[in-house]
Protein backbone atom coordinates (compact mmCIF):
# COMPACT_ATOMS: atom_id res chain seq x y z
CA UNK A 1 0.00 0.00 0.00
CA UNK A 2 2.72 2.44 0.67
CA UNK A 3 4.33 1.42 -2.54
CA UNK A 4 1.42 2.29 -4.44
CA UNK A 5 0.59 5.39 -2.53
CA UNK A 6 4.15 6.57 -3.44
CA UNK A 7 3.85 5.79 -7.43
CA UNK A 8 0.94 7.17 -7.96
CA UNK A 9 1.53 10.57 -5.80
CA UNK A 10 4.54 11.05 -7.39
CA UNK A 11 3.31 10.61 -10.85
CA UNK A 12 0.19 13.54 -10.13
CA UNK A 13 2.49 15.47 -8.66
CA UNK A 14 5.16 15.68 -11.13
CA UNK A 15 2.64 16.62 -13.75
CA UNK A 16 0.79 19.19 -11.59
CA UNK A 17 4.48 20.58 -10.37
CA UNK A 18 5.89 21.05 -13.78
CA UNK A 19 2.65 22.73 -14.90
CA UNK A 20 3.28 25.26 -11.97
CA UNK A 21 7.14 26.09 -12.88
CA UNK A 22 6.03 26.36 -16.40
CA UNK A 23 3.40 28.55 -14.89
CA UNK A 24 5.81 30.78 -12.54
CA UNK A 25 8.08 31.13 -15.11
CA UNK A 26 5.55 32.11 -18.04
CA UNK A 27 5.61 35.87 -19.66
CA UNK A 28 2.09 36.49 -18.34
CA UNK A 29 1.75 38.17 -14.71
CA UNK A 30 -0.91 36.50 -13.75
CA UNK A 31 -0.15 33.56 -14.31
CA UNK A 32 2.99 33.70 -12.65
CA UNK A 33 1.48 35.11 -9.66
CA UNK A 34 -0.87 32.13 -8.98
CA UNK A 35 2.29 29.92 -9.02
CA UNK A 36 4.04 31.71 -6.61
CA UNK A 37 0.91 31.75 -4.40
CA UNK A 38 0.06 28.29 -4.39
CA UNK A 39 3.28 27.09 -3.74
CA UNK A 40 3.79 29.85 -1.27
CA UNK A 41 0.25 28.72 0.74
CA UNK A 42 1.08 25.18 0.19
CA UNK A 43 4.50 24.94 1.35
CA UNK A 44 3.46 26.30 4.85
CA UNK A 45 0.47 24.24 5.71
CA UNK A 46 1.39 20.96 7.07
CA UNK A 47 0.46 17.74 4.97
CA UNK A 48 -1.67 16.57 8.10
CA UNK A 49 -3.81 19.17 7.52
CA UNK A 50 -4.36 18.99 4.15
CA UNK A 51 -4.93 15.06 4.27
CA UNK A 52 -7.41 15.83 7.42
CA UNK A 53 -8.94 18.04 5.36
CA UNK A 54 -8.94 15.60 2.44
CA UNK A 55 -11.18 13.19 4.55
CA UNK A 56 -13.27 15.09 6.76
CA UNK A 57 -13.48 18.65 4.65
CA UNK A 58 -13.78 17.40 1.04
CA UNK A 59 -15.45 13.92 1.45
CA UNK A 60 -17.71 14.52 4.55
CA UNK A 61 -18.91 17.73 3.79
CA UNK A 62 -18.99 18.59 0.32
CA UNK A 63 -19.79 14.79 -0.56
CA UNK A 64 -16.99 14.21 -2.93
CA UNK A 65 -16.36 10.44 -3.57
CA UNK A 66 -13.58 10.14 -6.01
CA UNK A 67 -15.98 7.89 -7.84
CA UNK A 68 -15.67 5.45 -5.42
CA UNK A 69 -18.97 5.85 -3.10
CA UNK A 70 -19.68 2.59 -1.67
CA UNK A 71 -16.31 1.68 -0.97
CA UNK A 72 -14.27 3.84 2.03
CA UNK A 73 -11.28 2.64 1.78
CA UNK A 74 -10.53 3.43 -1.96
CA UNK A 75 -12.04 6.76 -1.45
CA UNK A 76 -9.75 7.77 1.32
CA UNK A 77 -6.76 6.10 -1.27
CA UNK A 78 -7.52 8.41 -3.40
CA UNK A 79 -8.39 11.39 -1.37
CA UNK A 80 -4.87 10.07 0.16
CA UNK A 81 -3.37 10.57 -3.32
CA UNK A 82 -5.15 14.01 -3.77
CA UNK A 83 -3.66 15.44 -1.21
CA UNK A 84 0.25 14.37 -1.45
CA UNK A 85 -0.41 15.25 -5.60
CA UNK A 86 -1.08 18.87 -4.01
CA UNK A 87 1.34 18.95 -1.29
CA UNK A 88 4.46 17.60 -2.97
CA UNK A 89 3.46 19.45 -6.75
CA UNK A 90 4.41 22.62 -4.68
CA UNK A 91 8.29 21.19 -3.90
CA UNK A 92 8.56 19.73 -7.65
CA UNK A 93 8.10 22.66 -8.53
CA UNK A 94 10.31 24.55 -6.50
CA UNK A 95 12.88 21.92 -7.99
CA UNK A 96 12.02 21.95 -10.89
CA UNK A 97 12.54 25.96 -10.95
CA UNK A 98 15.80 25.67 -9.65
CA UNK A 99 16.92 23.10 -12.13
CA UNK A 100 15.77 25.93 -15.11
CA UNK A 101 17.92 28.45 -12.97
CA UNK A 102 21.25 26.36 -13.77
CA UNK A 103 20.47 26.10 -17.36
CA UNK A 104 23.18 28.27 -19.04
CA UNK A 105 21.68 31.69 -19.85
CA UNK A 106 23.37 31.31 -23.48
CA UNK A 107 20.89 28.47 -24.46
CA UNK A 108 17.75 30.78 -23.89
CA UNK A 109 19.62 33.45 -25.51
CA UNK A 110 20.73 31.18 -28.68
CA UNK A 111 16.85 29.85 -28.97
CA UNK A 112 15.54 33.10 -28.94
CA UNK A 113 18.01 33.90 -31.65
CA UNK A 114 16.46 31.49 -34.17
CA UNK A 115 13.27 32.80 -32.99
CA UNK A 116 11.57 29.76 -31.00
CA UNK A 117 8.44 30.66 -28.60
CA UNK A 118 8.10 30.49 -25.55
CA UNK A 119 5.97 27.31 -25.30
CA UNK A 120 8.79 26.00 -27.67
CA UNK A 121 11.96 27.44 -25.80
CA UNK A 122 10.90 25.64 -22.73
CA UNK A 123 9.46 22.62 -24.37
CA UNK A 124 12.47 21.84 -26.13
CA UNK A 125 15.67 23.36 -25.34
CA UNK A 126 14.93 24.43 -21.30
CA UNK A 127 13.34 22.07 -19.45
CA UNK A 128 14.60 18.55 -20.85
CA UNK A 129 18.43 20.16 -19.79
CA UNK A 130 16.81 21.03 -16.48
CA UNK A 131 14.65 17.63 -15.52
CA UNK A 132 18.09 16.33 -16.10
CA UNK A 133 20.20 18.59 -13.82
CA UNK A 134 17.51 18.05 -11.19
CA UNK A 135 17.31 14.32 -10.98
CA UNK A 136 19.34 14.58 -7.75
CA UNK A 137 17.17 16.88 -5.75
CA UNK A 138 13.86 15.42 -7.38
CA UNK A 139 14.95 12.04 -5.97
CA UNK A 140 14.92 13.41 -2.51
CA UNK A 141 11.38 14.87 -2.99
CA UNK A 142 10.23 10.86 -4.23
CA UNK A 143 12.27 9.47 -0.97
CA UNK A 144 10.40 12.38 1.20
CA UNK A 145 7.20 11.79 -0.48
CA UNK A 146 7.62 7.68 0.87
CA UNK A 147 8.23 9.01 4.32
CA UNK A 148 5.76 11.00 3.79
CA UNK A 149 2.92 8.76 3.21
CA UNK A 150 2.51 7.74 6.61
CA UNK A 151 0.64 10.53 7.12
CA UNK A 152 -2.25 9.01 5.18
CA UNK A 153 -2.61 6.43 7.98
CA UNK A 154 -5.00 9.53 9.98
CA UNK A 155 -7.27 8.98 7.43
CA UNK A 156 -7.10 5.23 7.49
CA UNK A 157 -5.47 4.50 4.74
CA UNK A 158 -4.26 1.16 5.42
CA UNK A 159 -0.33 1.64 4.54
CA UNK A 160 2.60 1.18 7.23
CA UNK A 161 2.31 3.43 9.88
CA UNK A 162 -1.30 2.46 10.68
CA UNK A 163 -0.05 -1.49 10.47
CA UNK A 164 2.59 -0.71 12.51
CA UNK A 165 0.48 1.02 15.10
CA UNK A 166 -2.37 -1.40 15.32
CA UNK A 167 0.09 -4.49 15.69
CA UNK A 168 2.27 -2.65 18.63
CA UNK A 169 -0.96 -2.31 20.35
CA UNK A 170 -1.79 -6.14 19.53
CA UNK A 171 1.41 -7.66 20.20
CA UNK A 172 4.13 -7.40 22.71
CA UNK A 173 7.33 -6.80 20.96
CA UNK A 174 6.99 -3.59 20.27
CA UNK A 175 11.07 -3.26 19.82
CA UNK A 176 11.20 -6.11 17.01
CA UNK A 177 8.18 -4.42 15.39
CA UNK A 178 9.28 -1.09 15.25
CA UNK A 179 12.29 -2.30 13.45
CA UNK A 180 11.32 -4.42 11.51
CA UNK A 181 9.01 -1.20 10.08
CA UNK A 182 12.34 0.85 10.55
CA UNK A 183 14.04 -1.79 8.48
CA UNK A 184 11.36 -1.98 5.46
CA UNK A 185 11.84 1.97 4.97
CA UNK A 186 15.63 1.78 4.89
CA UNK A 187 15.11 -0.85 2.41
CA UNK A 188 12.55 1.73 0.84
CA UNK A 189 14.53 4.72 0.89
CA UNK A 190 17.95 3.99 0.66
CA UNK A 191 17.94 2.28 -2.78
CA UNK A 192 15.92 4.84 -4.14
CA UNK A 193 18.32 7.24 -3.20
CA UNK A 194 21.51 4.99 -4.78
CA UNK A 195 19.85 4.31 -7.72
CA UNK A 196 18.79 8.05 -8.72
CA UNK A 197 22.00 9.20 -7.54
CA UNK A 198 23.62 7.43 -10.01
CA UNK A 199 21.30 7.73 -12.34
CA UNK A 200 21.44 12.03 -11.72
CA UNK A 201 25.45 11.28 -12.48
CA UNK A 202 24.81 9.40 -15.79
CA UNK A 203 22.21 11.98 -17.52
CA UNK A 204 23.90 15.38 -16.08
CA UNK A 205 24.62 17.41 -18.86
CA UNK A 206 28.39 17.55 -19.40
CA UNK A 207 29.72 21.20 -19.28
CA UNK B 1 16.22 34.41 -15.68
CA UNK B 2 12.75 34.62 -15.92
CA UNK B 3 13.03 37.78 -18.52
CA UNK B 4 15.51 35.39 -20.48
CA UNK B 5 13.06 32.92 -21.43
CA UNK B 6 11.16 35.32 -23.89
CA UNK B 7 11.88 38.50 -25.70
CA UNK B 8 10.35 42.19 -24.44
CA UNK B 9 7.26 41.73 -25.89
CA UNK B 10 6.36 43.62 -28.76
CA UNK B 11 2.66 44.77 -29.78
CA UNK B 12 1.47 41.40 -31.39
CA UNK B 13 2.59 39.43 -28.04
CA UNK B 14 1.22 42.14 -25.95
CA UNK B 15 -2.10 41.23 -26.84
CA UNK B 16 -1.47 37.82 -26.65
CA UNK B 17 -0.53 37.94 -23.48
CA UNK B 18 -3.47 39.63 -22.57
CA UNK B 19 -5.50 37.31 -23.89
CA UNK B 20 -3.91 34.61 -21.97
CA UNK B 21 -4.00 36.55 -18.92
CA UNK B 22 -7.85 37.37 -19.11
CA UNK B 23 -8.47 33.69 -20.85
CA UNK B 24 -6.21 32.22 -17.13
CA UNK B 25 -8.23 34.89 -15.26
CA UNK B 26 -11.23 33.46 -16.67
CA UNK B 27 -10.49 30.12 -16.01
CA UNK B 28 -9.41 30.95 -12.39
CA UNK B 29 -12.49 33.13 -11.29
CA UNK B 30 -14.88 29.92 -12.84
CA UNK B 31 -12.75 27.73 -10.36
CA UNK B 32 -12.93 30.42 -7.31
CA UNK B 33 -16.76 30.39 -8.48
CA UNK B 34 -17.47 27.04 -8.44
CA UNK B 35 -15.62 26.27 -5.22
CA UNK B 36 -18.01 29.35 -3.75
CA UNK B 37 -20.77 27.48 -5.01
CA UNK B 38 -20.13 24.42 -3.53
CA UNK B 39 -19.64 25.95 -0.37
CA UNK B 40 -22.90 27.58 -0.52
CA UNK B 41 -24.55 25.04 -2.09
CA UNK B 42 -23.99 22.41 1.18
CA UNK B 43 -24.46 25.85 3.66
CA UNK B 44 -20.99 26.18 4.69
CA UNK B 45 -21.12 30.26 4.16
CA UNK B 46 -23.65 30.52 6.46
CA UNK B 47 -22.75 33.34 8.94
CA UNK B 48 -23.68 31.33 11.91
CA UNK B 49 -20.70 28.80 11.04
CA UNK B 50 -17.72 31.56 10.93
CA UNK B 51 -19.43 33.46 14.04
CA UNK B 52 -17.36 31.11 16.22
CA UNK B 53 -14.42 32.87 15.45
CA UNK B 54 -15.38 36.56 15.79
CA UNK B 55 -15.94 35.34 19.68
CA UNK B 56 -13.04 35.16 21.82
CA UNK B 57 -14.40 31.58 23.34
CA UNK B 58 -13.05 30.24 20.51
CA UNK B 59 -9.53 31.20 20.73
CA UNK B 60 -9.28 31.09 24.55
CA UNK B 61 -10.91 27.50 25.00
CA UNK B 62 -9.22 25.85 22.12
CA UNK B 63 -7.20 27.69 19.35
CA UNK B 64 -4.81 29.35 21.74
CA UNK B 65 -3.94 26.59 24.23
CA UNK B 66 -3.53 24.40 20.56
CA UNK B 67 -1.26 26.98 19.35
CA UNK B 68 0.25 26.76 22.92
CA UNK B 69 0.91 23.35 22.46
CA UNK B 70 2.14 23.41 19.01
CA UNK B 71 4.17 26.22 19.97
CA UNK B 72 5.56 24.45 23.04
CA UNK B 73 6.33 21.31 21.45
CA UNK B 74 8.29 22.70 18.47
CA UNK B 75 10.24 25.03 20.68
CA UNK B 76 11.49 22.55 22.84
CA UNK B 77 12.42 20.06 19.46
CA UNK B 78 14.37 22.82 18.03
CA UNK B 79 16.60 23.66 21.17
CA UNK B 80 17.03 19.87 21.76
CA UNK B 81 17.19 18.96 18.11
CA UNK B 82 19.77 22.23 16.67
CA UNK B 83 22.52 21.47 19.40
CA UNK B 84 22.55 17.49 18.74
CA UNK B 85 22.11 17.68 15.18
CA UNK B 86 25.26 20.32 15.39
CA UNK B 87 27.04 17.52 17.67
CA UNK B 88 26.72 14.65 15.04
CA UNK B 89 27.28 16.95 12.28
CA UNK B 90 30.53 17.38 13.46
CA UNK B 91 30.95 14.23 14.39
CA UNK B 92 30.62 12.79 11.45
CA UNK B 93 33.42 14.99 10.20
CA UNK B 94 35.71 13.29 13.36
CA UNK B 95 39.05 12.12 12.35
CA UNK B 96 38.53 8.87 14.28
CA UNK B 97 36.80 6.80 12.53
CA UNK B 98 35.04 4.73 14.87
CA UNK B 99 33.52 8.25 16.16
CA UNK B 100 32.78 8.91 12.30
CA UNK B 101 31.06 5.64 11.67
CA UNK B 102 28.92 5.86 14.49
CA UNK B 103 27.43 9.17 14.36
CA UNK B 104 27.24 8.39 10.08
CA UNK B 105 25.36 5.05 11.02
CA UNK B 106 22.90 6.92 13.40
CA UNK B 107 22.30 9.79 11.38
CA UNK B 108 21.64 7.75 8.20
CA UNK B 109 19.45 5.21 10.18
CA UNK B 110 17.51 8.39 11.70
CA UNK B 111 16.82 10.56 8.32
CA UNK B 112 15.87 7.20 6.38
CA UNK B 113 12.62 6.16 8.97
CA UNK B 114 9.55 8.38 8.62
CA UNK B 115 9.07 10.91 11.37
CA UNK B 116 5.70 9.50 12.51
CA UNK B 117 7.35 6.19 12.66
CA UNK B 118 9.26 7.56 15.31
CA UNK B 119 6.64 9.20 17.05
CA UNK B 120 4.43 5.86 17.58
CA UNK B 121 7.69 4.08 18.78
CA UNK B 122 8.81 6.63 21.18
CA UNK B 123 5.01 6.66 22.40
CA UNK B 124 4.68 2.92 22.79
CA UNK B 125 8.35 2.99 24.59
CA UNK B 126 6.66 5.94 27.46
CA UNK B 127 3.63 3.51 28.26
CA UNK B 128 5.49 0.64 28.09
CA UNK B 129 8.94 1.70 29.67
CA UNK B 130 8.70 5.05 31.78
CA UNK B 131 5.95 6.07 34.11
CA UNK B 132 4.90 9.32 32.46
CA UNK B 133 1.70 10.19 33.05
CA UNK B 134 -0.71 10.33 30.10
CA UNK B 135 -1.67 13.31 29.79
CA UNK B 136 2.16 14.29 29.38
CA UNK B 137 2.90 11.37 27.06
CA UNK B 138 1.98 12.79 23.20
CA UNK B 139 4.06 15.48 24.34
CA UNK B 140 7.25 13.56 24.93
CA UNK B 141 6.44 11.30 22.18
CA UNK B 142 6.02 14.04 19.81
CA UNK B 143 9.27 16.06 20.76
CA UNK B 144 11.11 12.66 21.13
CA UNK B 145 10.00 11.81 17.69
CA UNK B 146 11.00 15.45 15.82
CA UNK B 147 13.99 15.58 17.82
CA UNK B 148 15.41 12.36 16.35
CA UNK B 149 14.74 13.14 12.63
CA UNK B 150 15.17 16.25 12.78
CA UNK B 151 18.87 15.97 14.44
CA UNK B 152 19.76 13.97 12.01
CA UNK B 153 18.84 16.52 9.15
CA UNK B 154 20.46 19.45 10.63
CA UNK B 155 23.74 17.11 11.21
CA UNK B 156 23.71 16.87 7.45
CA UNK B 157 23.06 20.27 7.08
CA UNK B 158 25.85 21.36 9.15
CA UNK B 159 28.33 19.10 7.78
CA UNK B 160 27.04 20.03 4.01
CA UNK B 161 27.63 23.72 5.61
CA UNK B 162 30.93 23.09 7.14
CA UNK B 163 32.28 21.35 3.64
CA UNK B 164 31.23 23.88 1.84
CA UNK B 165 33.95 26.36 3.12
CA UNK B 166 37.47 26.85 1.32
CA UNK B 167 39.75 24.49 2.58
CA UNK B 168 42.28 27.65 2.97
CA UNK B 169 40.61 28.01 6.09
CA UNK B 170 41.06 25.24 7.88
CA UNK B 171 44.93 24.79 6.71
CA UNK B 172 45.20 28.71 7.48
CA UNK B 173 43.81 28.18 10.87
CA UNK B 174 46.21 25.06 11.40
CA UNK B 175 49.11 26.88 10.11
CA UNK B 176 48.50 29.81 13.02
CA UNK B 177 48.57 27.06 15.20
CA UNK B 178 45.02 26.52 16.91
CA UNK B 179 44.12 23.34 17.93
CA UNK B 180 41.08 21.12 16.10
CA UNK B 181 38.48 22.17 18.42
CA UNK B 182 39.47 25.90 18.26
CA UNK B 183 39.70 25.37 14.07
CA UNK B 184 35.99 24.31 14.49
CA UNK B 185 34.44 26.94 17.25
CA UNK B 186 36.44 29.50 15.80
CA UNK B 187 36.87 29.82 12.18
CA UNK B 188 34.69 27.42 10.90
CA UNK B 189 31.11 27.05 12.59
CA UNK B 190 30.72 31.23 12.38
CA UNK B 191 31.22 31.04 8.50
CA UNK B 192 29.51 27.82 7.97
CA UNK B 193 26.13 29.17 10.11
CA UNK B 194 25.66 32.22 7.62
CA UNK B 195 25.54 29.66 4.68
CA UNK B 196 23.78 27.05 6.72
CA UNK B 197 20.44 29.50 7.78
CA UNK B 198 18.25 28.85 4.79
CA UNK B 199 18.66 25.06 5.18
CA UNK B 200 17.97 25.47 8.52
CA UNK B 201 15.33 27.39 8.86
CA UNK B 202 13.33 25.56 6.52
CA UNK B 203 14.24 22.65 8.67
CA UNK B 204 12.99 24.39 11.71
CA UNK B 205 9.52 25.10 9.42
CA UNK B 206 9.69 21.42 8.85
CA UNK B 207 9.45 21.28 12.66
CA UNK B 208 6.74 23.33 13.17
CA UNK B 209 4.88 21.43 10.27
CA UNK B 210 5.31 17.77 11.85
CA UNK B 211 3.11 18.51 15.00
CA UNK B 212 0.69 18.05 13.74
CA UNK B 213 1.17 14.70 13.07
CA UNK B 214 1.02 14.17 16.85
CA UNK B 215 -2.35 15.74 16.86
CA UNK B 216 -3.56 13.40 14.40
CA UNK B 217 -2.19 9.71 15.43
CA UNK B 218 -1.27 10.35 19.05
CA UNK B 219 -4.03 12.77 20.56
CA UNK B 220 -1.29 15.37 21.66
CA UNK B 221 -3.61 18.64 22.23
CA UNK B 222 -2.28 20.78 19.54
CA UNK B 223 -3.35 23.32 17.35
CA UNK B 224 -4.96 20.72 14.58
CA UNK B 225 -6.58 18.68 17.69
CA UNK B 226 -8.08 21.31 19.34
CA UNK B 227 -9.60 22.49 15.55
CA UNK B 228 -11.19 18.78 15.70
CA UNK B 229 -12.62 19.55 19.11
CA UNK B 230 -13.94 23.17 18.07
CA UNK B 231 -15.59 21.53 14.94
CA UNK B 232 -17.35 18.98 17.20
CA UNK B 233 -18.67 21.78 19.56
CA UNK B 234 -19.59 24.67 16.88
CA UNK B 235 -20.44 22.58 14.42
CA UNK B 236 -17.81 24.09 11.77
CA UNK B 237 -15.65 21.69 9.77
CA UNK B 238 -14.49 23.82 6.75
CA UNK B 239 -14.20 27.10 8.40
CA UNK B 240 -12.24 25.72 11.05
CA UNK B 241 -9.61 24.12 8.80
CA UNK B 242 -9.21 27.65 7.08
CA UNK B 243 -8.94 29.64 9.98
CA UNK B 244 -6.32 26.24 11.19
CA UNK B 245 -4.24 26.49 8.08
CA UNK B 246 -3.90 30.11 8.18
CA UNK B 247 -2.59 30.60 11.69
CA UNK B 248 0.15 27.46 9.99
CA UNK B 249 0.54 30.02 7.32
CA UNK B 250 1.37 33.17 9.22
CA UNK B 251 3.35 31.20 12.37
CA UNK B 252 5.77 29.34 9.42
CA UNK B 253 5.81 32.73 7.18
CA UNK B 254 6.92 34.65 10.45
CA UNK B 255 9.36 32.18 11.26
CA UNK B 256 11.16 32.64 7.34
CA UNK B 257 10.32 36.63 7.16
CA UNK B 258 12.55 36.59 10.50
CA UNK B 259 15.56 34.71 9.48
CA UNK B 260 15.94 36.14 6.18
CA UNK B 261 16.18 39.16 8.41
CA UNK B 262 19.16 37.67 10.82
CA UNK B 263 20.31 36.05 7.45
CA UNK B 264 20.56 39.83 5.92
CA UNK B 265 22.23 41.25 9.23
CA UNK B 266 24.87 38.20 9.19
CA UNK B 267 26.32 38.91 5.96
CA UNK B 268 26.20 42.78 6.22
CA UNK B 269 27.90 42.29 9.87
CA UNK B 270 30.36 39.88 8.09
CA UNK B 271 30.98 42.35 5.39
CA UNK B 272 31.90 44.98 7.27
CA UNK B 273 34.74 43.45 9.15
CA UNK B 274 36.09 42.52 6.00
CA UNK B 275 35.96 39.00 6.52
CA UNK B 276 35.89 36.21 4.09
CA UNK B 277 31.74 35.98 3.46
CA UNK B 278 31.36 37.94 1.06
CA UNK B 279 28.60 38.59 -2.53
CA UNK B 280 30.21 35.25 -4.09
CA UNK B 281 29.49 32.74 -0.65
CA UNK B 282 28.69 29.37 -1.81
CA UNK B 283 25.52 28.67 -0.29
CA UNK B 284 24.83 25.07 1.05
CA UNK B 285 22.94 24.03 -1.54
CA UNK B 286 19.64 22.88 0.05
CA UNK B 287 19.00 19.96 -2.05
CA UNK B 288 21.69 18.05 -1.81
CA UNK B 289 20.96 17.56 1.53
CA UNK B 290 18.09 14.77 1.35
CA UNK B 291 15.16 15.37 3.38
CA UNK B 292 15.14 19.48 2.98
CA UNK B 293 14.10 21.90 0.79
CA UNK B 294 15.74 25.49 1.28
CA UNK B 295 13.81 28.44 -0.05
CA UNK B 296 16.64 29.55 -2.68
CA UNK B 297 16.81 32.92 -3.52
CA UNK B 298 12.42 32.90 -3.06
CA UNK B 299 11.39 36.02 -0.40
CA UNK B 300 8.00 34.50 -0.46
CA UNK B 301 9.36 32.51 2.79
CA UNK B 302 8.16 28.28 2.99
CA UNK B 303 9.15 24.97 4.46
CA UNK B 304 10.54 22.16 3.72
CA UNK B 305 8.88 18.64 2.69
CA UNK B 306 8.81 15.81 5.60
Amino acid sequence: MTVKLTILSAVGSLIWGTLLAAMRVSPVPLMRGFGTAYVNIVRNIPLTVIIVFASLGLSDVFGMTMGAADDFDTQSFRLAVLGFVVYTAAFVCEAIRSGINTVPVGQAEAARAIGLTFSQILGHIILPQAFRSVIGPLANVLIALTKNTTVAAAIGVAEAALLMKEMIENEAQTLAIGAVFALGFVVLTLPTGLILGWLSKRLAVKR
Amino acid sequence: MTSVLYDAPGPRAKRRNVLFSVVFFVLLALLLWWIWQTMDDKGQLKWALWKPFTQSEAWTTYLLPGLADTLKAAALAMVIALPLGAFFGIARLSDHRWVRGTAGTVVEFFRAIPVLLLMLFANEFYVRSTDISSEQRPMYAVVTGLVLYNASVLAEIVRAGILSLPRGQTEAAMAVGLRKGQTMTNVLLPQAVTAMLPAIVSQLVVIVKDTALGGAMLGFTELLNSRQTLAAVYATVIPSFIVVAAMYIVLNFMLTSFASWLEGRLRRSKKSTGAVLGEDTVEVNPAAVRGTYGTGENTGGGGGLT
